[in-house]
């Protein structure tokens, strides 16, 4: 009797283990079942590299979105990255453990931040701001960016900190024996080795970034072409599907789901380079 | 004190390094003075726009009540908890107590759990409503969100709960097989009890995410704003009740009321999070 309950538990252990992989297998069947077809009807060169989104007369080129979502990441990576990087340098090597005890909980909070109070932060405060120091509408490429380089932080921040604490303390030391100050040694000898961790967390970010669909389609402008300078409009991919699901019918919103389809793909190509690097690290 | 203050002084003959102490310091301000300033100004410009009619327990057009929302935002955390976390532990209860070296399925599960934690949100929603809404044909309905919410959450669960499992001492286990108890009563009457702060911290994190998702919702929950009669019927919570307020962009008084209140059970959420992993003793 209790062989026989041990021998069932442990089923149904494994059996809870595989739901996962069952989940992304059917993630990715919906999502190509429903996507690939509409794609087809398109043309898939039409669909990716059309510069015309025109739902109204059946025109769907998603190429202003892509852009739109690559140079918003990029943006989002500029003012993130660095400023994340060295706050985590500061987190692991810089900050009295008094210091510490309220730096730590206010990343964590900036990470807990639903995105849409991001959004609406950023239509209030950081529209307005851009609206008069440039003049324009004040959404755009440059609004979007800020927003989310705020809102990848804390992603940055926590991976970095992570693999900076996870170098010998040796490399630190040797540094400082050489002649090297504490910031040299930080700097040269402990953030290099750390690199691929760092590389991790960027990626991580990256992800989180070409993926935010609430906060961005309130500050983005959402023109779907492509824009042409840093102030203008711009519209993501997420934000294309966000904004006209709720009333697209037949091949529109077969669009919209084969647009989902293309995000899904970044975000497994961001997924397999995050996986690569953090193997590349633990070796 | 005076050991920074040695620090100061000794970057003043290295001009190099007294650059770099200054970037490092300046981005952990830029950091720490970002999220001050989120949360002053929402506090500030919300709490005023606190009335008491925003939380009457019916909702119309005059009143623009949350009251719905919130008790939806409960109900929609339940239901999402009740499928995420026995599922959530039982595999993370494999991977740690079963599974051993060279097994060939934990590589898989191990990718496919990073795969759903890096999925965003809005392609969440879509596969809901693309499988719930559509293929089984319920319509908007909490049940749909409250599934497509459970596999969002279900990878942090995963993951919180395998680091707890792990911390416990292999002692405890070896102490528990000892005594002549089997695998399975050792899981439940000593690991599981000792790793439940870990556990129940990483539920807690879940908790922040389902409060605060908005894209996963809106296409499998719906949007209409009142209190369900079943677990059938459309509902917003809280993030998607903000959302609309925000889009038919008449009622940005009533917004910034609905910020506070997210943003104070995130506060508090937060708070009860580091709470639980503090009593587990255990440095995150």
């Amino acid at each position: 009797m209790n062989r026989f309950k041990e021998e069932a538990m442990r089923a149904v252990f494994f059996i809870a283990a595989c739901v996962s992989i069952l989940a992304v297998v059917t993630i990715c069947v919906f999502m190509f079942a429903n996507g690939i077809p509409a794609m087809a009807e398109i043309g898939v060169f039409d669909f990716l590299l059309g510069t015309e989104w025109r739902p109204g007369n059946d025109i769907y080129g998603i190429f202003p979105m892509i852009v739109g979502s690559i140079y918003v990441t990029a943006g989002a990576l500029i003012i993130g990255v660095p400023i994340g990087v060295l706050c985590a340098v500061f987190m692991a090597k810089f900050c009295p453990d008094k210091v510490y005890k309220f730096v730590k909980p206010a990343v964590d909070l900036l990470a807990g931040i639903p995105s849409i109070v991001y959004g609406f932060f950023g239509l209030v405060v950081i529209v307005p701001m851009i609206r008069n120091i440039f003049g324009v509408s004040g959404k755009g490429v440059l609004t979007a960016s800020i927003l989310l380089g705020i809102m990848i932080l804390p992603t940055i921040i926590s991976v970095t900190e992570a693999s900076l604490r996870a170098v010998p303390e040796s490399y630190y030391e040797g540094a400082l024996a050489l002649g090297a100050s504490h910031e040299e040694s930080v700097f040269f000898t402990v953030v290099p080795a750390a690199k691929s961790g760092i590389t991790a967390g960027v990626i991580l970010g990256v992800g989180r970034a070409i993926g935010e669909a609430m906060a961005v389609n309130m500050v983005a402008g959402n023109q779907p072409i492509i824009p042409d300078s840093i102030l203008s409009g711009v519209r993501t991919l997420t934000a294309n599907v966000v904004l006209e699901m709720g009333y697209a019918a037949d091949l529109h919103r077969e669009a919209l789901i084969a647009t989902a389809v293309v995000l899904f793909v970044f975000i497994l190509i961001i997924n397999m380079l995050f996986a690569l690097v953090k193997r590349k690290g633990d070796k | 004190m005076t050991k920074s203050l040695q620090a100061w002084k000794l970057c003043l003959k290295r001009p190099k390094s007294l650059l770099l102490r200054c970037l490092v310091m300046l981005s952990a301000i830029i950091t720490i003075f970002v999220l001050l300033y989120i949360i002053g100004y929402i506090l500030i410009k919300g709490i005023p726009n606190l009335k008491p009619e925003l939380f009457a327990w019916e909702y119309n057009k005059d009143n623009v009540s949350m009251m719905p929302a919130i008790i939806n935002t409960i109900t929609m955390t339940f239901m999402s908890l009740l499928f995420a976390v026995p599922v959530g532990i039982a595999s993370a209860i494999y991977l740690v107590e079963y599974a051993k070296r060279g097994n060939k399925v934990v590589p898989i599960i191990r990718l496919t759990t990073e795969t759903l934690s890096g999925i965003p949100s809005i392609v969440y929603g879509l596969f809901g409503y693309l499988m719930f809404n559509l293929t089984f044909k319920w319509g908007y309905t909490m049940l749909s969100g409250a599934l497509t919410l459970a596999v969002m959450i279900l990878p942090l669960i995963m993951r919180t709960t395998e680091e707890a499992l792990l911390a416990v001492p292999d002692t405890y286990r070896e102490g528990s097989f000892g005594l002549g108890a089997g695998r399975l009563r050792t899981i439940f009457k000593v690991v599981l009890p000792s790793a439940v702060p870990g556990i129940l911290s990483g539920v807690i994190l879940g908790i922040g995410r389902i409060v605060g998702e908005t894209a996963a919702l809106i296409y499998t929950a719906g949007t209409v704003a009142g209190i369900p009669n079943s677990l059938m019927d459309s509902g917003r919570t809280l993030s998607v009740h903000m959302y609309a307020l925000l889009s038919e962009g008449l009622y940005t008084e009533q917004a910034h009321a609905t910020a506070v209140v997210l943003l104070v059970l995130v506060l508090v959420i937060n708070y009860c999070s580091s709470l639980a992993a503090k009593k587990l003793g255990v440095k995150k």
